[in-house]
């Protein structure tokens, strides 16, 4: 055990824990709004709208995040009309491609999540709001999404985790975050288990703080 | 579509054999996960504190950890960890692991983290009244968990473990960085010498895409088989 590098690459390690950070925020907080936006899709009646929305959560569900990465990274780039517009601004840059990445794939996951919440809540919870008068839309806003919110959060919370493991993967487009300083550190020294130990305790402690504080709202926003 | 030729003018050969190496990792990973969760699940379920704990402690590191850190982790250190141990028995020369081996034993231990806590759930989640008659019936220890546990954990878990076999099967394209030839790593070979990455990284999610539904549709055909009687 060589615990002077343990020392010494803690600081490295925690100082590009705030890219996993920044990279799990950005890609959640966006990502929930497109769940939102699917999940509302997915209840329309109309079955183009809804193929559609069920199609995009089919495919981010079905293939692993790192194609996904590679195709927006490597793969877009190739289209030489996409070079000459705004867009490549963002697209050139790892940092946007991984978010883009990210938001699409934590989008679908929540998607399903949200949609399987909505179809949990009581139809006597709507019918309720109806027979006092509540037009569909407050209906919508104020009562389904709320309770939905709520019944899907210990799901949801699972999902921020799993977000949390999957921006390791911006560190194969060559962004400097957590596993990519770990796997830096590790190939400089050849001391892969003691940069494990300081890396994956980083991570797991992430881990804690997540499942603890769903487990907070989650109590908080209980029925009882 | 000259770029998925067979032969030496295309890469569908190529991929071909890549997508027989994923299946061949994920199956194997699969299988060593479900080695790691027959050790571990009875240390979960049992009553005492000490084996609860490391039960526990595999399942969460493993859980909490990206699984590219702990490929790393076995990548860097796997051949290390063997050189280690040569050396105890008087053995200094350089050994390379297979990065085969080295890929399915990581995705393994991932895998097996996942299987365990499906195990877990589905014992805990069969009556007690099934143990107790099996008891008062004089069933051996033996014939209880495989005549009488095992049918019925199957029919529970088998849901879940199609989950964990989905995450192992997405799992193995992370891999590629080890250096192992499955689709992921093919792609990006392949990618790299057309100069055409759009096209092999999309034919590459399709391949996923196509693994992911015929397993599927596989597994339903067990569950039903399963759940005869129910």
């Amino acid at each position: 055990m060589d615990f002077d590098l343990m020392i010494t690459s803690f600081p490295k390690l925690l100082s590009a824990t705030v890219i996993t950070l920044k990279l799990l925020s950005v890609s959640l907080i966006i990502g929930m709004f497109f769940g939102l936006f699917f999940a509302i899709l997915r209840m329309n009646k109309n079955i183009f709208i809804n193929k559609f929305a069920y199609g995009y959560s089919y495919v981010f569900r079905g293939t692993p995040l790192l194609v996904q990465i590679f195709i927006i990274y490597f793969g877009l780039g190739q289209i030489e009309y996409l070079r000459s517009t705004f867009l490549w601004v963002i697209l050139k840059e790892p940092y946007w491609c991984a978010i883009i990445a990210f938001t699409l794939n934590t989008g679908a996951y929540t998607s399903e999540i949200l949609r399987s919440a909505f179809q949990t809540i009581k139809p006597g919870i709507i019918e309720a709001g109806k027979s006092l008068g509540i037009s569909n839309k407050i209906v919508f806003y104020k009562i389904q999404i709320p309770i939905a919110i709520r019944q899907s959060l210990p799901a949801y919370g699972n999902e921020i985790i799993l977000m949390m493991k999957g921006t390791s993967l911006a560190s194969t487009v060559t962004l400097m975050d957590l596993t990519g300083v770990a796997k830096y550190i590790i190939s400089t020294t050849f001391k892969p288990i003691e940069v494990f130990i300081v890396a994956g305790g980083i991570y797991l402690f992430m881990t804690f703080l997540i499942h603890n504080l769903i487990k907070y709202l989650e109590k908080k926003y209980s029925f009882q | 579509m000259e770029l998925l030729a067979f032969g030496k003018t295309g890469w569908g050969d190529e991929l071909f054999y890549a997508t027989l190496m994923t299946i061949a990792v994920s199956v194997t990973a699969m299988l060593v996960g479900f080695v790691f969760a027959l050790i571990f699940t009875p240390l979960k379920l049992s009553k005492y504190k000490l084996l609860n704990l490391i039960g526990n402690f595999y399942t969460t590191v493993i859980r909490g950890v990206p699984e590219l850190l702990v490929i790393y982790l076995f990548f860097f250190g796997g051949s290390g960890a063997i050189m280690y141990v040569a050396s105890i028995f008087g053995y200094y020369e350089y050994i390379e692991i297979n990065a085969f081996i080295t890929g399915s034993l990581a995705i393994g231990i991932i895998s097996g983290a996942y299987s365990t806590e499906v195990f877990r759930g589905a014992i805990q989640s069969i009556d007690k009244g099934q143990f107790e008659a099996a008891k008062v019936l004089g069933v051996s220890k033996f014939a209880q968990f495989y005549k009488i546990i095992l049918p019925q954990m199957l029919r529970l878990a088998i849901p879940n473990l199609s989950n964990v076999w989905q995450i192992t099967l997405k799992d193995t394209s992370l891999i590629s960085v080890t250096g192992l030839v499955e689709i992921m790593r093919q792609s990006y070979i392949a990618a790299g010498s057309t100069r055409d990455p759009l096209f092999f990284y999309s034919f590459a999610a399709v391949l996923y895409l196509l693994l992911t539904y015929l397993s599927m549709k596989l597994i339903n055909r067990l569950e039903v088989k399963y759940s005869r009687g129910y």
